[in-house]
């Protein structure tokens, strides 16, 4: 524990950056921006080895009073499960801005602001820890986000931009309304700490179950609600997308594992099994709707909605395995979709279409590019040895524990995520170069192959050795779990999950006998 | 009859309001047509003073003039704030008379009559004294929305407001009328008296209730008695639909509580049941309505209808409670109503001051492609449109969440989950401006584009209002105290 306030520090520092970067010139703003993104990145850094792995409670605490009455703090921490998430947020940012970095022409400066601020709000939903601050968060976020889309999208992105905004806005406005119901239940407190506490009854959880639902589905975004993420991952800057696979989708999770789970643990027991199946419904739809794309944005967009699946399938089985699996997932869903995206921009920049067919046989005139595409797809089908194996393979562990039946079809996802991503592949890297501008297709420059290889090297990393990361979270899901209801299977094995480091060691050979061939 | 002093001195604001009024007029016809400026420098003299004034009334409760009048903190909050507003709106008319070159010294002057109005309004202890005000400040202002004489459009609005507004005066003083045989007089304490005594099932009482609802409904622009809002908002200038959309808004709320709480309080159950309907009616037909809008000024007219909306749910939450419950709704309206106050009269300082080729840029088209030609206005736009539609961090958050507070702990959730349908539906048609200003490109030559006409007055009028909007979002808790302090003497 430190009294120093390191979390203020990462949520507003970006802020100044945004500040600074309307004042200078394009050129300049473009340092800036990628000064600040980096340094806000350093700042979060030290977090890694002051965190306490072993404490169950928020670190890094601050608290000061912002609103009187009704008593609403400006109160921040972090604990195992927002922690991954606030680093994963801050190292993804810089990437974002060198990503944009020529492939964003007009306006730049304003761009490069509204990333700063969007980085901002995101750190700031994570380390809240008063239930008005985390809106006041998880709003700022919408009109950065509308700009983002809306300004530097593609062709229909003014029906994109304002899709995501109604419908997240529709989401959490209900939000809002839960919020203060619970405040008026809850002991006339915002602080999420107390109102996790607090017991409620049963027909006023299922109410507020249905309002958390609202906000946090939407954003994930879980089945029925899904329909927002292709139009806008579509048509939005290449940042805006890794933006919004990466973070703001982790949002919803976020908000499931903070909010719902601990608050209404009784409505959560109830819903168990119709959050199961609609995220098994996700995970298979997602899939199938991924494989019947042309367009590869919108194929990894639809491949989202299938690994978001998983997360809250993570979620709602409810034990270790599962929850600790679904934040892995998160994580691991951030860099390899994020890497993802990256790379389609990348590509994009070239070609200038998104288009599965007009970007075939890339691995002729674009050899790395090929090697790096083909190890986020590889990872983004969960290969042992890349980081999503381990996420998903928890998950479906937490899984099988709870219904064998439901493990079989959530793993059918993952036949399909194979299905669809080396179909991708195969078109993309190894098929027939297009006739068409083949000849003046230039590989990764310096400033893309530095995007890329750190989300390459985290891949890997994070496939490979994943405690680290896992002992930190353990911790707090552990915390969380002891106050949910017993769920279905009375016998829950409760014994901590330690995915086996020798399995991963020993597909390795066989992932990097995959680049050979990509190469 | 002895000198009344007293009296005099506690009404020495409304008195140095009306002697500036009266000097203004005066001096217009001697200063040249080049000097008129000098006649809003006196009216902001006039309102620094008035402020210094009223602010020492922000504590006590005294009665004026045998119980005609009352001066208290829940009238001194509403003074303050139409102090601010005034003053914001001549400053705003500095710069929006010279760009359309109206040369009318009398315009401060019927701007300080309609103050007067509205600060008798807010603190008359009496019907009749309400009236009085009720009429002084819409006889103001029917006659500056015609003030641009050559425009068919604002002397359209102007007659088109004349009209309705007397037919709702009368309605009101038809009510007051009922409420005299009722009670046998029109004060406000003896009318609650009298309801206590006699109770609610006189029909007669019921009667004078529509109809002040009805006469207070025009003045606040609710639904169904909002008809002549858009065109006369419209047709009006711009710098006085501001004044109306937001001076005469807050004091008929002001007026409107203090007559419904401290006066017709014991039919709470009654009226508030009217006005659940009235604000459900509100909600939906001024968001909705608002979608379909092609001018700015519409727009914004039925927004502000909406608002009005929002505004009524902590009054029909506070009506049916009484103790903390009630103060905290009532509370809630007034910090609405000065949030609101912000943010709508910086959307309207702006879009009268977009011009294109010398005329008004009231066509939301006209906004295209702003952010690259003005960014710093249309950043402001975006702030204001933004803080419209309740998105934190900005004041029109800090209003909606009073607001839903106090609907919630009302127990009237139903409310507050309606009202955020509608909120949500508003930012469809707040959100259309900005991406128009941010996202679309203009047609046409460069020349014919319009632009921010900027002037040092409209720099202080924005930089007031931003700072408002931004400063009331993220600092709050001074404005709630205020409201606080002055909502519970309203029993």
């Amino acid at each position: 524990m430190t009294s120093f306030p390191w979390l203020s520090l990462i949520v507003f520092f970006p802020l100044i950056g945004a500040v600074l970067c309307l004042l200078v010139k394009v050129e300049s703003s473009r340092w800036v921006a990628l000064g600040f993104t980096v340094g806000n990145f350093l700042l979060s850094l030290p977090l890694w080895w002051l965190f306490d792995s072993s404490a169950a409670t928020m670190q890094f605490v601050e608290r000061a009073s912002w609103i009187n009455s009704p008593p609403v703090n400006y109160s921040l921490g972090m604990d195992g499960i927002s922690f991954p998430l606030v680093l994963m947020t801050t190292f993804l940012m810089p990437f974002c801005v060198t990503v944009s970095w020529t492939a964003i022409e007009k306006r730049v400066q304003l761009f490069m602001s509204m990333l700063l601020v969007m980085e901002a709000a995101m750190v700031g939903v994570f380390v809240a820890l008063d239930f008005v601050l985390f809106y006041v968060f998880w709003e700022v976020m919408l009109i950065p986000m509308y700009l983002l889309i809306g300004v530097w999208g593609g062709p229909n992105r003014l029906y994109a931009a304002i899709k995501f905004f109604l419908y997240t806005l529709a989401g959490s406005l209900l939000l809002l309304v839960a919020i203060l119901a619970l405040y008026f239940q809850g002991g006339h407190t915002f602080d999420i700490l107390e109102l996790s506490r607090g017991t409620y009854g049963a027909s006023l959880q299922m109410w507020l179950f249905l309002a958390f639902f609202a906000a946090f589905a939407v954003k994930v975004p879980m089945f029925p609600f899904h329909t927002w993420l292709p139009d806008a991952h579509v048509e939005a800057p290449t940042a805006g997308s890794v933006i919004l696979a990466s973070v703001l989708l982790k949002m919803g999770t976020y908000g499931f594992l903070r909010f719902t789970l601990p608050m209404l643990p009784d409505a959560t027991a109830a819903f168990t099994k119709p959050m199961i199946a609609l995220s098994i419904v996700a995970i298979i739809y997602g899939a199938y709707m991924a494989l019947a794309q042309s367009d590869i944005k919108k194929l990894i967009a639809y491949s989202s909605v299938s690994h978001m699946g998983f997360v809250t399938l993570g979620i709602f089985v409810l034990n270790i395995q599962g929850i600790e699996g679904a934040v892995m997932q998160m994580v691991n869903h951030g860099i390899t979709t994020g890497g993802l995206f990256l790379c389609v921009g990348i590509v994009y920049e070239r070609t200038h279409s998104r288009q599965i067919l007009d970007n075939t046989g890339l691995a002729g005139p674009m050899p790395r590019y090929a090697i790096f595409l083909m190890i986020f797809a590889l990872s983004s089908l969960g290969l042992p040895g890349t980081n999503s194996f381990v996420g998903e393979f928890l998950v479906l562990a937490g899984t099988f524990v709870w219904s064998q039946f439901a493990t079989a079809f959530a793993a059918l996802g993952v036949i399909l995520a194979a299905a669809y991503m080396l179909w991708l592949m195969q078109r993309v890297v190894f098929g027939t170069p297009a006739p068409a501008h083949r000849a003046h297709l230039l590989d990764l420059n310096a400033r893309e192959t530095a995007t890329l290889v750190p989300l390459i090297v985290l891949v890997f990393v994070l496939g490979i050795f994943p405690n680290p990361l896992l002992t930190r979270m353990h911790a707090s899901v552990t915390n969380l779990l002891s106050g949910q209801k017993a769920p279905a299977y009375a016998t829950a094995p409760q014994q901590p999950a330690r995915p086996q480091p020798a399995a991963p060691m020993a597909v390795m050979s066989s992932s990097s006998s995959e680049q050979a061939t990509a190469r | 009859m002895t000198f009344p002093l007293q009296d005099l001195l506690a009404i020495l604001p409304e008195l140095i309001v009306i002697g500036t009024a009266c000097l203004i007029l005066a001096l217009d016809p001697i200063l040249g047509a080049d000097k008129k400026d000098v006649l809003a420098w006196l009216t902001l003299g006039a309102l620094a003073m008035c402020m210094g004034l009223t602010s020492s009334h922000l504590t006590g409760h005294t009665y004026a003039f045998s119980n005609l009048v009352v001066i208290d903190s829940y009238g001194a909050f509403w003074k303050l704030l139409l102090y601010v507003v005034t003053g914001l709106t001549v400053l705003l008319s500095l710069a929006y008379l010279k760009a359309e070159r109206l040369s009318i010294g009398e315009y401060y002057g019927f701007i300080l009559l309609a103050l007067v109005g509205m600060m008798v309004m807010v603190s008359g202890a009496d019907l009749l004294t309400i009236y009085l005000g009720t009429e002084l400040m819409s006889l103001s202002l029917y006659v500056m929305a015609g003030l641009k004489r050559t425009e068919a459009r604002s002397l359209e609005a102007s007659a088109k407001y004349f009209v309705l507004g007397a037919f709702s005066s009368g309605v009101l003083l038809y009510g007051i009328s009922l409420l005299f045989g009722l009670a046998g007089s029109t004060r406000l304490s003896v009318i609650a008296e009298a309801i206590a005594t006699q109770g609610t099932a006189n029909p007669m009482l019921s009667l004078a209730l529509v109809l002040l609802a009805v006469g207070f409904g025009f003045k606040l622009a609710v639904v169904p008695f909002h008809m002549w809002t858009p065109d006369v908002y419209q047709g009006a200038p711009t710098s006085v639909t501001a004044f109306m959309a937001v001076a005469s808004k807050a004091a008929s709320f002001g007026a409107f509580l203090r007559v419904f709480v401290e006066g017709l309080g014991g039919a709470s159950a009654d009226w508030s049941v009217l006005f659940t309907i009235i604000c459900l009616a509100t909600l939906a037909l001024g968001n909705l309505v608002a979608i379909v809008q092609t001018s700015i000024k519409r727009m914004l007219a039925y927004s502000s209808i909406a608002h009005a909306g929002y505004a009524l749910i902590g009054v029909v939450v506070a009506a049916r409670h009484s103790g903390e419950g009630a103060s905290s709704g009532f509370a809630s309206v007034l910090l609405y109503i000065a949030v609101y106050s912000f943010m709508t009269l910086g959307a309207f300082a702006l879009v009268g001051m977009l011009r294109k080729e010398g005329q008004e840029s009231e066509n939301i088209e006209d906004y295209a492609g702003l952010a690259k030609r003005e960014p710093l206005a249309a950043f402001f736009m975006l702030v204001f449109l933004v803080s419209l539609a309740g998105i934190p961090p900005t004041a029109g958050f800090i209003g909606k969440f009073y607001i839903f507070m106090a609907a919630v702990n009302g127990g009237m959730t139903w409310l507050a989950v309606v009202a955020v349908i509608f909120a949500a539906i508003s930012a469809f048609y707040y959100l259309r401006i900005v991406m128009v200003m941010y996202m679309r490109e203009p047609e046409g030559a460069v020349a014919t584009h319009s632009r921010l006409e900027t002037s040092p007055a409209l720099s202080f009028v924005l930089a007031c209002a931003i700072a408002g909007v931004v400063f009331l979002g993220l600092f709050p808790n001074g404005l709630w105290s205020l409201a606080t302090h002055a909502a519970p003497l309203l029993k």
